[in-house]
């Protein structure tokens, strides 16, 4: 176990010198779970290598100057109206699973 | 032939109003599977909606069906619009009717192929760093950008809402125009929409199809070298000899300068990619889309779901947007996009102060071999430096065929000022002749 984390620990500092965004199979793993996406492992190392290529190629917005970024934008308001909606049936339609006129999820915990 | 194509992932109809008259009394159209049809189901190209089927219809839809046109399909794209060849629809890739060996470009390549093959009169794609203009280009056809809230997006399923907008695919100048004047116009639904009489400057009352008069004598076409550069050399020259053509038609031809669009493609990867990351939370399994079978809580439960749910693109996009997002990154990344941003919207705005168009190619390079870039996503990424500034910037665009180069099509792209969509398409029809 040891040997293994320092092997990984080597890599990505020689990475770090030559490349300063490659991304490790951790990262790739820590981005996915936030986003709430389950990822083989495979694709977790082909992800890594493709991130590390895409996101160096980023960093030439680095060069970008700072630029004043207001655009003149108008908010467009207008008084509430009751309209008819979907209704429950057809907003339902598409769930795989309800109760009750409810959408069913999976467990919280 | 167009069976073998690939371009339809579902064919079913929608009666167009059979009293309506008008250019698009009794045309067919086919829609990409973006776009919501009442009834008919729409996948986005994804195995996560392979069963969904919309409760209404998008307001492009409405429009085309009142105006006498009936819907004959929905068409083939690259998963959630992600990617420039239609390859990463999980329904197979769509082959192009100019080169069934090639890609018809993306993600709208099953309405660039069907339009491209006769299958149908018009074709609606949505266009968020080029999709409807990449695949009319590698087609052969005509698409059309709009300004950014000239047409509703009610109805299309979102994947960079700051970016998108639904344009047609036509065989003429002309026939997508007329398209584009049924489809335009403000809605309720949705609020980015603009009222042009509202806008300063803007043609309160325009007829796209009027405008496709091949008038040219006396404009101006800027040339921007910074989207010739780097181009393959077939492309240039056979964009190079239809510009020549505007010419000879009394056009006037001047270089001008974008420094910004370097830095375009990056800046609209990382918008469109944190955009996506937050668009495509939605598809947790519970309200609509597929749901796995994996019995874990919410958390396992929504993670198994998008990992059978979504192909390798989408999921990649999710996770770089997510990075991107994220503390420590967003400055570096989100905040320097749209610094990028607004630099390019002030070089085309200053631009427009001295031309009416803007002329380059569509595409920088010749379709591509099906199958040669789908496992190198940076190469597709680069293949959208000239469409994407464009999105950037919320012009109109327009992809008009200029000539072949080696026997495949090629596009030339002219941008316009915002609401300027008569200008290219008045340029547009002049390449045509």
């Amino acid at each position: 176990m040891s040997d293994t984390s320092e092997s990984t620990d080597e890599r990505a500092d020689a990475e770090s010198e030559d490349a300063p965004s490659a991304v490790d199979a951790e990262e790739v793993r820590h981005v996915a779970e936030l986003a709430r996406v389950r990822l083989a492992d495979d694709e977790i190392d082909a992800f890594a290598a493709q991130f590390g290529d895409i996101l160096r190629y980023f960093e030439a917005l680095d060069e970008v100057p700072e630029t004043e970024r207001d655009e003149e934008l108008v908010n467009v308001m207008r008084p509430d109206e009751i309209e008819e909606g979907l209704s429950q049936a057809d907003a339902l339609r598409n769930a795989e699973e309800t109760e009750d006129g409810f959408f069913v999820g999976p467990k919280v915990s | 032939m167009a069976a073998d194509l690939n371009a339809f992932v579902t064919k079913e109809r929608i009666e167009g109003d059979a009293d309506a008259d008008g250019p698009l009394a009794d045309a067919t159209v086919a829609v990409k599977d973006n776009i919501s049809t009442a009834g008919i189901r729409t996948t986005c190209g994804s195995d996560m909606l392979a069963d969904y089927v919309p409760p209404y219809s998008a307001t492009v839809v409405d429009r085309l069906t009142e105006a006498g046109a009936t819907v004959v399909g929905k068409t083939n794209m690259d998963e959630f619009g992600m990617g420039t060849t239609t390859e990463t629809s999980a329904f197979g890739p769509t082959k192009n009717p100019a080169d069934p060996e090639r890609v018809p470009g993306g993600s709208s390549g099953g309405s660039a192929a069907a339009v491209a093959a006769g299958d149908v009169d018009v074709a609606l794609g949505s266009d968020t760093g080029g999709s409807v203009r990449c695949p009319a280009a590698f087609c052969g056809v005509v698409g059309i950008k709009p300004t950014y809230g000239l047409v509703s997006r009610y109805g299309l399923i979102a994947y960079a809402n700051s970016l998108e907008q639904i344009g047609p695919i036509a065989g003429t100048v002309e026939e997508a125009a007329a398209a584009l004047d049924v489809i335009a116009g403000p809605d309720p639904n949705d609020g980015t929409t603009r009222d042009l009489r509202e806008v300063d400057g803007a043609d309160p009352d325009p007829s796209y199809a009027a405008a496709a008069d091949g008038e040219v004598a006396g404009m101006t076409v800027g040339i921007p070298a910074e989207l010739f550069d780097g181009a393959d050399e077939r492309v240039v020259e056979t964009v190079e000899a239809a510009i020549d053509g505007l010419e000879s038609r009394g056009a006037e031809t001047t270089a001008i300068s974008l420094p910004s669009v370097e830095h375009a493609v990056q800046a609209y990867y990382v918008i469109a990619m944190a955009e996506a990351s937050s668009n495509l939370a939605r598809f947790d399994g519970v309200r609509y889309g597929h749901r796995s079978d994996a019995d874990g809580n919410w958390n396992e439960s929504f993670a198994e779901t998008r990992e059978e749910g979504f192909g390798a693109e989408v999921k990649r996009r999710i996770l770089l947007g997510t990075y991107a997002l994220s503390a420590g990154y967003h400055d570096a990344y989100y905040d320097k996009a749209q610094d990028a941003r607004a630099w390019v919207r002030q070089d085309f705005e200053d631009a427009f102060a001295d031309v009416d168009v803007i002329a380059s190619p569509t595409m920088p390079v010749l379709p591509f071999e099906l199958g040669e870039s789908l496992d190198d996503p940076l190469r597709m990424y680069l293949a959208d430096a000239n469409t994407t500034p464009v999105n950037l910037a919320n012009l109109p665009a327009i992809s008009v065929p200029a000539g072949e180069a080696d026997g495949l099509p090629v596009g030339l792209q002219l941008v316009g000022p915002k609401f300027g969509e008569e200008a290219v398409i008045r340029a547009a029809s002049a390449v045509e002749e």
